[in-house]
């Protein structure tokens, strides 16, 4: 695509812009904003990106997978800053899933050892642990406390605190594993996937489109399920002492 | 006579606010006391730190004469049985909720044995199959104890079991909570709202405000109280 056809892309912003002028949403700053953020970013990245791609080093292979991984659990701890120690069980959560699912890539040669594979892949696995993260942790916290009775039962029956939290916990998980498993039952019908639609835009063949996209959706299922189980078996302890009593928040 | 619990000096707060001030006494073995005094008075809490759902910043606590750090926190709470107020039920039947003590320690409880706790608390077999959710809540209450007398507690601990029940409900608990006390000789601590519940069910009554013991000693207490601050909460309560 010519820079000046991308220019003429801005027709797009125009159109919401105009709309929003016209019946007051008061959305034009904020619509500005995130035009300039999203043209700025993403260039920066598309440059961060060609560099590591022709330098071919495993260093800047490694950086760039650690700011991903970085700058997600950063985004996701907030929605657990109630369960203690939180970042690291985050990033210790998303470092396991990105070396399980590199290994097995990289391991098996189903995907080449380039930057190119490693560094797009490692941002859809990260991107979707760290909303999976987000949405376990959410669930995690809204039923420890709507079921905080519950717990207590357990407890006072002579329960672990495992055993007090184990149907809490079970709830969250399959939680925040539903959208990622719905999704994938109408991927195709509804909508085609972004990365999938990339390709065939950039002139790859829809069977080879189509064959990455289920290794992706492959993975991303295995992403979700290890995020919210991990995250959930190294989140709940944190709620309860050495006495088994569960803590106060 | 024995205790089977004994405070001594016992003090709990929760940030910088105390709960519990220097509680000192005992609740006797194969006795039912009951805990009145008004909301916010710490009854409660002293309920949760019996079997250490909770424990105090100081003081001592014994559980039939073994200070309760000496005991594995699981072994004291199925010694220690609680009822809470709000009676929860895990999702499923009757004979799920009754099963549950047992299925913590990986075993099974029979039909018969299920059949038979109900039976214990004047609660029909055909409930068994009940979803729990569709209890009154007398029967709630009811499942409530004999899901927690299935560990065969030696203590029952009761938090305001009856608060939310009507009159007929309250007399069939209270009868119950007399027939476990004599049939098992379990030791009975319980919260009640109620005084005259206090008075017919107890046989010694601890009246507590504002994180202190005020009056302690047989139920009857409540009918003379010698304190003026028991005094007064007996007459607003009693009218």
């Amino acid at each position: 695509m010519s820079l000046t056809a991308l220019s003429i892309s801005l027709i797009f912003v125009l159109i919401p812009f105009i709309l929003s002028k016209t019946f007051n949403l008061g959305l034009e700053k904020d619509t500005i904003i995130a035009v300039v953020r999203s043209i700025i970013q993403l260039f920066v990245v598309g440059y961060v990106l060609k560099f590591v791609f022709e330098s071919e080093s495993i260093v800047y292979i490694l950086l760039m997978v650690g700011v991903m991984i970085a700058a997600a659990t950063q985004n996701a701890r907030k929605k657990g800053a109630a369960i203690k120690g939180i970042t690291w069980k985050i990033a210790v959560t998303l470092i396991f899933i990105e070396v399980l699912t590199q290994a097995i890539l990289l391991g098996f040669q189903i995907t080449p050892h380039t930057a190119q594979y490693i560094i797009p892949i490692s941002g859809m696995v990260v991107g979707n642990g760290m909303v999976l993260a987000i949405l376990f942790l959410n669930r995690f916290i809204a039923e420890t406390a709507a079921h905080q009775d519950q717990t207590e039962l357990i407890l006072s029956l002579g329960g672990t605190p495992k055993q007090a939290i184990h149907r809490q916990l079970i709830a969250a998980i399959k939680a925040s594993m539903i959208p990622t498993i719905e999704s994938q039952k109408t991927i195709g019908l509804v909508q085609l996937p972004g990365m999938m639609s990339g390709q065939i835009i950039a002139g790859a063949s829809p069977i080879q489109a189509v064959q990455f996209q289920l290794l992706v959706l492959f993975l991303l299922l295995t992403a979700a399920a290890v995020t919210s189980i991990m995250l959930g078996f190294l989140s709940y302890p944190t709620l309860f002492n050495k006495q088994m009593q569960l803590m106060r928040r | 006579m024995k205790s089977a619990i004994q405070f001594n000096d016992v003090y709990y707060r929760i940030d910088n606010l105390p709960i519990l001030k220097q509680i000192t006494g005992s609740f006797y073995e194969g006795e039912i006391t009951t805990l009145v005094g008004p909301s916010g008075a710490g009854k409660t809490t002293l309920l949760k730190l019996c079997n250490r759902l909770l424990s105090p910043q100081s003081g001592d606590i014994y559980i039939n004469g073994k200070d309760i750090r000496d005991w594995d926190p699981i072994e004291l709470r199925r010694n220690v049985g609680m009822a809470l107020q709000s009676a929860p039920m895990i999702d499923g039947s009757v004979e799920q909720n009754l099963a549950l003590p047992l299925e913590l320690q990986g075993k099974h409880l029979s039909e018969h044995q299920a059949k038979d706790l109900l039976k214990d608390v004047g609660l029909s077999a055909e409930l068994l199959q009940r979803n729990s959710k569709e209890l009154s809540g007398g029967q709630r209450q009811k499942v409530s104890i004999a899901r927690t007398l299935v560990n065969r507690p030696q203590i029952l601990l009761l938090d305001e079991i009856t608060s939310s029940l009507d009159q007929v409900s309250q007399k069939e608990i209270e009868e119950l909570i007399i027939k476990i006390n004599r049939k098992f000789g379990v030791t009975i601590v319980w919260i009640t709202h109620n005084l005259q519940q206090a008075v017919d069910v107890g046989t010694y009554t601890w009246v507590m405000m504002a994180g202190e013991i005020i009056e302690a000693g047989k139920s009857d207490l409540l009918r003379s109280p010698s304190n003026d601050r028991v005094k007064q909460f007996v007459k607003g309560e009693w009218g």
